[in-house]
C-alpha cells in the first residue's frame, strides 16, 4: 500500500466534489421533504411505512444512477481525455490507480449517503415527531445501501476498464436491475433440468445478489435485521467488490491506452 | 552509459471493428541516446514518434522489443521517478487549478512535502507562468496548457526527460523559452528527448537526431554529418532579364527581379552554368552555396512516392 493511493482517492473526491455532483442532494432533500409533507396530510396510522419505504428507495436510485455515472466516467474519461498519460508516467502502478479510483469514489458515495440519511430522517421526524427505537433499523438498511454501491462501483470500474462508457453504463445498470431479482433467478434456476441447470445456476449465482441487501420494506414494517445477514450481507458484499476489482486491474493492467 | 536505450522495440495495432487489421506503427526500432544529451525523435506526421515515446512510458506494451533506461529495465519502478513525460496535446484535470495540479503531480512522484510548495513555484515560474497558479486549468488557452505540460514533466527534477512535441502551440516568444529551457537541462546534465517534425529546432537544439518514416528508423547521427550526406546546392545571381535555356535544362529554379536573375541549381552544374554564363556574354554577380538543410535531408531520403503515405495510410 502506499500514499499515492490515498494521494489518487482524494483528488477523486475532489473532483467529484467540485463537478458539483453532490449537488443533487439539494434535489434530494426537496423532494424528500416535499412528500414528507405530502405524506403526512394525506395517510394516517402508515405515514411513517411510507416515509421510510420512499426515502430509502429514493436513497438507493439516487446513489445508484450517481454510482453508475461517476463510476463509469472516472476511467474511461481518463482514458479518453488522456489525462493519464501523465498519471502513468510517474511511480503509480496501474493497479494502485485503479484502487485508488475506487476508494475515491467509494468516500464520494458514502458522504452522499450520509447527507441523504440526514434527509431521511428529518422526514421521519417531520411525521412522527419522535424517534423510536425500531427506526435504528433504517441505519442498517442505509449500511446495506451503501454495500451495494460500493458491488456497483467496483462493477463500473471493471465494465470501463474494457467498454465504452455508454455501454459500461448499460451494463451496470442491466446488473443492477437483474441483480435486484437475484434470489428469484436462483429460484427459477433451480426449477430447470440438466445442462440448462448448471448455468441458469451459474449466471443467478453470478450476478450481484442485490436482492438480499435489500430489507427496505421490512425496515419500514420494523422488523428486525438479524445479525447474521449483516455479517452475510458484510462478507459477500466486500468479497465481490474485491473480485470485480480484481477483474478490472487485471484487464486495465494489460491494455494499450489509446 | 546510455541514458536510453531501444532494444528491437516493435509496436503493431490491430485495427478495425469486425475484421482486425495489422497496422505496423514501429517496426523493430534499435536506438541509443546518451546520458546529457539534447537527441531529436524526427519525422514526418503519422512516421511513428508518439507511438515509440508511448511504448517507452509504459501506456502502450511493445508487440515485441525491451528497452533500458538509465542502465534500469523501463518496467522497474524506479526508472519512473527519474523521468518526465510532456504528451503531445496534453490536457489536464480541468477542474484543478495549475498549482493543485504540480502539487498533486508531486505527490505521485514522491517529492517530499516540504519541497512541494516551492518546487511549484519555481517551474511555474520557469515555464513563464508565475501569475496564473490559482487559475482553473479549463481557463488554459493551448499554449498555456502546452507550458503547464512542460511543467509537470520536470517538475520532480527527472533526469531523462521525454517531449512529445514540446513547441506545438507555442507562440514565437514561447518556442525561444522552451528552446533555452531545454539547453538549460542539457546543462544541467539532464538527457533530453524530444520528437518534432519542425526541422528547423532540431537543427538549432539538438547534439543527435534521429530520422524515423513510416515506423522506420532511416538515419541517425549529428545534425552536420547527415545533412552533408545531401548533394548541396548553390544560389547564382547575374545581370540581365535572360534565363538561357541551357541553364534551365540544368533543373535550375529561376527568378528574375528587376535586372538581375537569381536561380537556385544542384551543385554539381555549377561549373556548367557558369560556362553558359561567360559564352552568353552574362555578367555574373556572385555563386553562394546553399546549406543543406535537414528539409533538405528529408526531401531527398524519403522517396517521393512515401511522403504521403504516412498521412494516407
Ligand atoms: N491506437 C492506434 N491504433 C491504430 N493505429 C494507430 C494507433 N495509434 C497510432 N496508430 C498509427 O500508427 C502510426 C504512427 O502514429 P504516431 O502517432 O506514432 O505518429 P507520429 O509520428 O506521432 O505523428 P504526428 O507527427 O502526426 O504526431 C500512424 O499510422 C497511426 O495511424
Ligand atoms: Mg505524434
Amino acid at each position: 500500500m502506499s500514499g499515492r493511493i490515498v494521494h489518487i482517492a482524494s483528488n477523486t473526491f475532489r473532483e467529484a466534489v467540485r463537478d458539483r455532483v453532490l449537488y443533487n442532494l439539494i434535489a434530494f432533500a426537496l423532494l424528500l421533504s416535499g412528500a414528507a409533507i405530502l405524506v403526512g396530510q394525506i395517510s394516517i396510522d402508515i405515514e411513517k411505512l411510507v416515509v421510510i419505504n420512499l426515502g430509502l428507495t429514493a436513497v438507493s436510485l439516487f446513489g445508484v444512477v450517481i454510482a453508475i455515472f461517476i463510476g463509469i466516467g472516472l476511467v474511461s474519461k481518463e482514458i479518453e481525455k488522456r489525462t493519464l498519460y501523465t498519471v502513468l508516467s510517474r511511480p503509480v502502478r496501474r493497479w494502485e490507480f485503479i484502487v485508488g479510483k475506487f476508494f475515491g469514489l467509494a468516500g464520494t458515495l458514502v458522504v452522499n449517503t450520509f447527507f441523504m440519511a440526514i434527509g431521511v430522517f428529518g422526514a421521519l421526524l417531520y411525521v412522527a415527531h419522535r424517534f423510536n427505537k425500531p427506526d435504528a433499523w433504517v441505519l442498517v438498511a442505509l449500511y446495506f445501501i451503501i454495500l451495494q454501491f460500493l458491488m456497483i462501483c467496483a462493477l463500473g470500474l471493471l465494465f470501463s476498464s474494457f467498454s465504452s462508457p455508454l455501454l459500461s453504463a448499460v451494463f451496470a445498470f442491466a446488473l443492477f436491475v437483474i441483480g435486484s431479482f437475484a434470489e428469484d433467478l436462483r429460484g427459477f434456476a433451480a426449477m430447470a433440468h440438466g445442462v440448462s441447470r448448471w448455468l441458469a445456476t451459474g449466471a443467478a449465482y453470478l450476478v450481484p445478489n442485490f436482492s438480499a441487501l435489500n430489507v427496505i420494506s421490512s425496515v419500514a414494517h420494523e422488523q428486525a435485521v438479524s445479525g447474521q445477514l449483516i455479517w452475510y450481507n458484510t462478507g459477500y458484499a466486500l468479497l465481490y467488490a474485491a473480485m470485480a476489482l480484481c477483474g478490472a486491474v487485471l484487464i486495465f493492467e494489460h491494455r494499450d491506452l489509446k | 552509459m546510455a541514458a536510453i536505450e531501444i532494444i528491437g522495440l516493435e509496436k503493431t495495432y490491430s485495427v478495425g471493428f469486425w475484421r482486425k487489421r495489422p497496422k505496423r506503427a514501429l517496426l523493430p526500432l534499435q536506438l541509443a541516446v546518451e546520458e546529457g544529451e539534447i537527441f531529436g525523435f524526427l519525422g514526418p506526421n503519422g512516421a511513428g514518434k508518439t507511438t515509440t515515446l508511448k511504448l517507452l512510458m509504459g501506456l502502450v506494451f511493445p508487440t515485441s522489443g525491451s528497452a533500458r533506461i538509465l542502465g534500469m529495465e523501463w518496467s522497474d519502478p524506479r526508472v519512473k521517478a527519474q523521468i518526465g513525460f510532456l504528451p503531445e496535446q496534453p490536457y489536464f484535470y480541468d477542474y484543478l487549478t495549475a498549482r493543485e495540479l504540480l502539487e498533486y503531480y508531486a505527490q505521485l512522484s514522491g517529492v517530499p512535502a516540504k519541497d512541494r510548495r516551492p518546487r511549484v513555484e519555481a517551474v511555474l515560474h520557469r515555464v513563464g507562468l508565475p501569475d496564473v497558479g490559482g487559475v482553473q486549468l479549463r481557463k488554459f488557452s493551448k499554449g498555456m496548457l502546452q507550458r503547464v505540460g512542460i511543467a509537470q514533466a520536470i517538475l520532480h527534477e527527472p533526469r531523462v526527460v521525454f517531449l512529445d512535441e514540446p513547441m506545438s502551440g507555442l507562440d514565437p516568444m514561447g518556442r525561444r523559452e522552451v528552446r533555452d529551457l531545454m539547453e538549460q537541462l542539457k546543462h544541467e546534465g539532464k538527457t533530453v528527448f524530444f520528437s518534432t517534425h519542425i526541422l528547423a529546432d532540431a537543427e538549432a537544439l539538438c547534439d543527435r537526431v534521429a530520422i524515423i518514416h513510416l515506423g522506420e528508423l532511416r538515419g541517425v547521427g549529428v545534425v552536420a554529418d547527415l545533412t552533408s550526406s545531401v548533394h548541396g546546392r548553390v544560389e547564382m545571381v547575374w545581370q540581365g532579364t535572360v534565363v538561357p535555356l541551357s541553364i534551365r535544362a540544368l533543373g535550375a529554379e529561376c527568378h528574375v527581379t528587376g535586372d538581375t536573375v537569381r536561380a537556385v541549381l544542384a551543385e554539381e552544374n555549377q561549373d556548367a552554368a557558369i560556362e553558359t554564363l561567360r559564352r552568353e556574354h552574362l555578367r555574373l554577380i556572385s555563386v553562394i552555396p546553399v546549406r543543406a538543410s535537414l528539409e533538405d535531408y528529408f526531401v531527398q531520403k524519403l522517396k517521393p512516392e512515401e511522403k504521403m503515405a504516412g498521412v494516407t495510410a
